[in-house]
């Protein structure tokens, strides 16, 4: 019916959630019925409608109460940031409409004076809502069902005619089904106790002439009054960063390949006592630390015993909680339904603007009144954070030692980008924390385990080692090290022994190199030495030679050369 | 004496019947101790909201004490003379 020529006028309520799913809001000079049991909230939804026409648009509206007393009303929505009395001087009134337990019956009556003055009422406040809170009540002391349903239609008469766009609420219980075939819109309330915890509901079953979003929708009530849950949309929009962020501290980003990409999901899933908050604490400290605004938010834990438990680790919240960039909130789940949990975080993420979010954990909110809308809660959670573009730790304690089970829990592990296990392994009397990446999207991630040491100065990742395909945590990675520590040093000592053999010996060769070298040189001289005596030698035969075969006055011919030795052979 | 005040609808049933069963009762019961005022909310309405007037006929007696309120076409005799203090 979108495609109408002449779509239906309508006036946004204000509810959030109402207009979408209503496509716009309610008709504008129609009536639309609210209908359902006590304390489902058909009084706030219909003065919420008002005070939004009021402030939002100007319009000017009659409040007609026949259930309770304008006091107990205005008190009743004192909880809300709607500032009733500034409006009740003259753009809001209401009209006190009980009839007195004393006041007597004879006979029949008819609301034609009772319409006659509120006309006179609405002309005077140039009013052009009108709310008949709680109609049944009266309708009742008419006694009579055929005197309920011409009075009916004479309001509906009174309306039309006066061009009102107009809100009835009444408890219904089968007894005036004939007012929805006379009004343009019908909207079902209910309040149903679900597992201790009230939960509302919201259902638009009929609306003429438009289109709407059909089935139940939870209900919550925050700050500025009713909101209505409008389905996730199908489409899933965020921006996908490549920017890295800490995690926490170096260890753990190296393993997630350089850190967490801004605005991504991480979830920290493992039994009670494995140090998912301190995780949790560190990440969120970090954050701090680069100055970026951050909301740390506890389920059934108080604020004051995590920043103690986690500054006897070396996670010092104060400072940051002191200068305003951490932010934390502490909410027991089973006060309220899942639902109003979700409405408080939103406005809380609306008022504090964190650029990261710790919930810790956020699998206590199973807790707030039935598993399905804790379910719908914990996955509209975390699309609504991510929608902001927040980077968001959300621990979660799965009852046993298996990731998968969390999964079979709230069903978070799925939408979630990075999911981080910690469980405990037990060996030789220890307990010890593992960590293990069980997924990290977009990523290179390691896909070792790794033991969590929580140290004075903050957890501390350390190598596991794997002996036998067994891994060693604790003493027996200790002992571990220690053999290897051991092992090196036999090593470097064997080198050492090795290297200094070497360079003796190297030493020697170098000492007898020296020693050759000067026989060598020795041998040189000596042989220079030869060659010269030699020489002389040869000449002096010679010349002895010569003197002897002058002295005998011999032959010169037979004298001239050396071959004189020859001549004689 | 008894000060009886009547907020009815202009010319509607309920107000009309309203009218006539007080003017019976008064006949029988009242003798002329009595003052009645009529008041039609359809020309005042402001005034009838201000004095409390929701639905029509609405009568209200206004002395002697206690006060008391009828709302109804004052078909039922004996509960509006109860309302009203007197004895028949």
């Amino acid at each position: 019916m979108a495609g109408m020529a002449n779509p239906l006028p309508k006036i946004a309520t204000g509810i959030g959630g109402f207009d979408e799913l209503s496509r716009g809001g309610l008709p504008r000079h129609q009536t639309t019925l609210l209908k359902g049991g006590p304390g489902s909230g058909k009084t706030v939804f219909a003065l919420q409608c008002l005070v939004n026409a009021v402030r939002e648009r100007r319009e000017r509206g009659l409040f007609v109460a026949f259930e309770e007393s304008t006091r107990q009303i205005v008190a009743n929505a004192a909880g809300f940031d709607w500032r009733l009395s500034a409006l009740m001087k003259r753009k809001l009134c209401f009209v006190d409409a009980r009839l007195a337990p004393e006041v007597v019956h004879s006979g029949e009556f008819d609301l034609s004076g009772m319409l006659a003055m509120l006309k006179a009422k609405k002309d005077e406040l140039g009013a052009s809502w009108i709310v008949f809170d709680g109609i049944d009540v009266l309708l009742t002391l008419l006694h009579d069902p055929a005197a309920e349903m011409r009075e009916i239609y004479r309001i509906r008469d009174w309306l039309v005619a006066n061009q009102m766009s107009a809100l009835i609420t009444a408890k219904t219980n089968g007894d005036y089904d004939f007012m929805q075939f006379m009004v343009h819109c019908v909207v079902d309330l209910a309040r149903r106790i679900e597992h201790g915890v009230s939960l509302h509901r919201l259902q638009i079953t009929k609306y003429r002439g438009s289109d709407f979003m059909a089935g139940e929708f939870p209900v919550s009530f925050g700050p500025s009054g009713m909101e209505v849950a409008p389905p996730e949309p199908a489409e899933i929009r965020h921006q996908a960063s490549t920017e890295r962020i800490s995690a926490g501290f170096q260890r753990l980003d190296t393993m997630l390949g350089g850190g967490l990409f801004r605005g991504s999901s991480t979830l920290i899933t493992g039994l009670p006592g494995t140090s998912k908050t301190t995780l949790a604490g560190k990440f969120a400290e970090a954050a701090c630390r680069r100055g970026e605004r951050t909301l740390f938010v506890s389920f059934d834990e108080g604020a004051e015993p995590i920043v103690r438990n986690l500054a006897s680790v070396g996670i010092q919240f104060r400072p940051h909680l002191k200068s305003g960039l951490l932010h934390m909130y502490s909410a027991r789940t089973e006060s309220i339904g899942a639902e109003d949990h979700l409405v408080k975080l939103k406005s809380l993420i609306r008022d504090v603007r964190p650029r990261c979010m710790v919930v810790d954990p956020l699998s206590a909110i199973a807790k707030a009144g039935g598993l399905s809308a804790a379910r719908a809660v914990a996955s509209r959670l975390i699309y609504m954070v991510k929608d902001a573009g927040i980077t968001v730790f959300i621990t979660a304690i799965n009852e046993g030692d298996d990731p998968s089970t969390e999964a079979t829990d709230l069903q978070v592990s799925t939408i979630a980008d990075t999911w981080i296990h910690l469980s405990y392994v037990i060996r030789s009397g220890e307990r010890n924390r593992a960590l293990t990446i069980i997924k990290s999207r977009g990523t290179w991630h390691s896909n070792q385990v790794r033991e969590l040491i929580l140290g004075a100065s903050g957890p501390v990742l350390a190598d596991v080692y794997s002996a036998g395909g067994e891994v060693l945590m604790g003493t027996l990675r200790w002992e571990k090290e220690d053999e290897e520590r051991g092992k090196t040093l036999q090593r470097r000592a064997e080198f050492d022994h090795k290297r200094r053999e070497l360079q003796v010996s190297e030493a020697d060769t170098r000492a007898r190199i020296k020693a050759m070298e000067s026989d060598l040189a020795r041998q040189r001289t000596e042989l220079a030495l030869y060659s010269s005596d030699n020489e002389a030698r040869i000449v002096s035969t010679t010349e002895r030679e010569k003197e002897l075969h002058r002295i005998r006055g011999g032959d010169a011919a037979k004298a001239n050369g050396s071959n004189g030795s020859r001549s004689s052979r | 004496m008894l000060k009886l005040r009547l907020y009815v609808a202009g010319g509607a049933p309920n107000s009309v019947r309203a009218i006539a069963n007080l003017a019976a009762i008064c006949k029988e019961h009242l003798h002329s101790a009595f003052k009645l005022e009529i008041i039609d909310v359809l020309k005042f309405p402001l005034r009838a909201l201000a004095d409390g007037v929701l639905v029509t006929p609405h009568l209200a007696k206004l002395s002697p004490f206690p006060a008391a309120k009828v709302v109804g076409n004052l078909s039922d005799r004996a509960s509006v003379l109860t309302a009203l203090g007197i004895s028949e």
